[in-house]
């Protein structure tokens, strides 16, 4: 089996470096902080100084200690609901497509019903019904926004799942009579985690954004810091309007990053997945140094040859060879 | 036609699925949920108020599941959505008056940000590996910022600092009244032009990544290379393969809808526009149930009726999809 390359394009490396940096945060983050998050022993609406890097809030409270302290719940809700919701869509998007029949059916619809729901409402709806003492749970919040973040992994998965099922480095280890878990785990397995990973990145950027939402119109304790409260009490108060920006922009600033970093992740593993897709991110010079061919510009079609060792990225250069 | 059929049958089943969880949710509430309700109610309750819960429980907890159930959708198909808990009046008298403002504001800018994004998109797919390139970056970062926090910077940046926009409100409220008259409709488009391009520019980078991969992978395509080496002029060309590129993109948009309105109702609370996502949030935080549900299904099945919309302009648009039936 031929290793996995790792995809090395300045997008991830970029990406990584944002992600690895607000991870780092998560575990640590509490301890950096200078003050606790709830201290209000600070005079009020502090712009940002030496003492109190991002200011102060009305109460008084140091934005810097809680954008430190908030990054470890938002993180660990939406890794939680990113990695259950993955682990459901790997379910069902996997026996749907590799088991077929009125299994794949019944599956399929009630992803399709997930797709179509829109998410949020129905999040906003579950949430209010919601006990005080569970809205301040990680736990139970990822719990509930994977329940909405399935459905997309569940259908990509099923449909690649059953383009492999039938290919023939399948179709022969299945001939040679390997058994059905070494073909699952050896063959099929190993095809699907770009797209799992894709798929788990996606899920967590939802999650994010879905949990970050539900905290800042005030559906999760208030006594739980996370970037979501804190532009949650900044717009109770209104920041926004009375121009002190220092208050929501830095958790603002930050869901942005962890966002980025991760669609700058599946932007490159898009790239794996799609040849084309890499081939068109370089810029003339790097696919020379590559040795990938030239695309063509012009309405002729010079037969060159291709180097022995080079990736086949765009087959146009021999297509229309006479 | 069959086809439609199908997808009509698909958005049925989601919207039952909808009513019932909506239905059972209270279910689940400990305790006693009438009287729960009962005690949320500001100011003095009427018998009407009490009725209205009791029968938005399908006539009282004490009935076997089932028929509060039937009486629930019986209701439903009256256009009974229950009483709000907090405003005093039926909730689809509410709803009524908001809906009209969402359907406005996001519906406009849906369109507008699905358009602009898939053209950009397939201009950046054409000139794929040149300086457009350097767009693709911001493009994420925009992605990943949420909605409202991009709505609240340009609130405070291009309504408050530099007066280019008027904010707040649907209109000038201190001024106008509303009319058929053109001042109103003036002040209106006016005081819309933030919130629209505030979720036009927070969605817009989606659609706009997407187009662009398709648009790569269709510009590798023969008939694409065929057509330059004919000598057509690059418009046609670049029409030819955008025609192409953007089919997934509309077979995909029953997601995308849904994340985009969810998203761009939480725009309407930075803005106070009078829709329907800000009376969500009104009523989440006064924990106005019945109110919470109507809107949840309004919602859901306007989400529905636009991804069924999307559907019969994917079918105009693919032909052969009208043949044999997509699976």
């Amino acid at each position: 089996m031929k290793k996995l390359r790792f995809p090395r394009s300045p997008k991830v490396i970029v990406g990584l470096v944002i992600l690895g940096f607000f991870l780092l945060l998560m575990v640590f983050g509490p301890y950096l902080a200078p003050y606790s998050p709830d201290n209000t022993s600070f005079a009020p609406l502090l712009t940002p100084s030496a003492h109190h890097w991002f200011g102060t809030t009305s109460l008084g409270q140091d934005i810097f200690s809680q954008t430190l302290v908030g990054a470890r719940a938002t993180m660990v809700v939406a890794l939680i609901a990113g990695l259950v919701a993955t682990t459901l869509s790997i379910v069902i998007g996997v026996s749907a497509g590799y088991l077929g029949g009125y299994t794949d059916d019944g599956l399929t619809l009630m992803s399709n019903v997930f797709l179509a729901l829109p998410g949020l409402p129905l999040l906003i709806v579950i949430d209010s019904y919601l006990p005080v003492n569970s809205r301040s749970n990680s736990v139970v919040i990822g719990l509930i926004i994977s329940l909405t973040g399935w459905a997309w992994g569940a259908r990509v998965l099923r449909a690649q799942t059953m383009s492999l099922r039938n290919r023939d480095f399948v179709e022969s280890s299945r001939i040679i009579g390997e058994r059905k878990l070494r073909i699952m785990f050896s063959e099929v397995a190993p095809n699907l985690l770009p797209i799992l990973a894709s798929s788990l990145l996606f899920t967590i950027l939802y999650s994010i954004g879905a949990y970050v939402t539900l905290a800042y119109i005030g559906l999760t304790s208030s006594s739980v810091w996370n970037w979501g409260t804190m532009l949650f009490w900044a717009q109770a108060n209104n920041a926004p309007l009375s121009g002190e920006w220092y208050w929501f922009v830095p958790p603002g600033i930050c869901i942005a990053l962890v966002g980025t970093s991760l669609a700058l992740l599946n932007f490159g593993i898009d790239e794996f997945i799609n040849p084309r897709l890499r081939a068109g991110g370089l810029s003339g010079r790097q696919r020379r140094r590559l040795g990938m061919p030239r695309r063509q510009r012009l309405g002729l079609t010079p037969v060159n040859r291709r180097p022995a060792n080079a990736p086949r990225l765009a087959p146009t250069t021999n297509a229309v060879t006479p | 036609m069959r086809l439609i059929g199908r997808k009509l049958g698909l958005y049925a089943l989601t919207a039952w699925v909808a009513i019932t969880v909506n239905f059972m949710l209270p279910h689940f509430m400990p305790g006693n949920p009438i009287q729960t309700m009962i005690g949320k109610i500001t100011g003095t309750v009427t018998p009407q108020e009490i009725n209205a819960i009791r029968k938005a429980f399908g006539g009282g907890l004490n009935r076997p599941l089932l028929a509060q159930y039937v009486t629930y959708l019986e209701q439903l198909a009256h256009g009974n959505l229950g009483y709000s808990l907090t405003m005093g009046a039926s909730v689809s008298s509410i709803l009524k008056s908001s809906v009209l403002w969402t359907i406005g504001l996001i519906g406009i800018s849906t369109i507008l940000s699905f358009l602009l994004g898939t053209v950009c998109g397939a201009l950046l797919g054409w000139t794929r590996g040149s300086r457009t390139d350097s767009l693709i970056p911001l493009a994420t970062f925009f992605q990943a910022v949420p909605y409202f926090f991009f709505a609240t910077v340009m609130l405070l940046v291009f309504g408050l600092n530099l007066h280019l926009f008027p904010v707040l409100g649907p209109y000038n409220e201190l001024v106008l009244r509303p009319g058929w008259d053109w001042a109103y409709i003036a002040s209106v488009l006016r005081y819309a032009e933030l919130p629209v391009i505030s979720i036009v520019l927070s969605s817009v980078a989606g659609w706009m990544l997407g187009m662009r991969n398709m648009m790569i992978t269709m510009v590798a395509e023969d008939f694409v290379l065929m057509s330059i080496a004919m000598g057509l002029p690059k418009r046609k060309v670049i029409w030819a393969a955008a025609r192409n590129a953007v089919l997934p993109s509309i077979a995909n948009l029953s997601l995308a809808i849904g994340l985009v309105v969810s998203g761009a109702l939480i725009v309407e609370l930075v803005f106070n526009y009078p829709g329907v996502g800000d009376l969500l949030l009104n009523a989440v935080q006064s924990q106005d149930y019945p109110l919470i549900e109507g809107i949840f299904l309004c919602i859901t099945l306007g989400v529905l009726a636009a991804n069924f919309l999307a559907d019969l302009v994917y079918l105009w648009l693919d032909p052969r999809t009208r043949t044999v039936a997509a699976p």
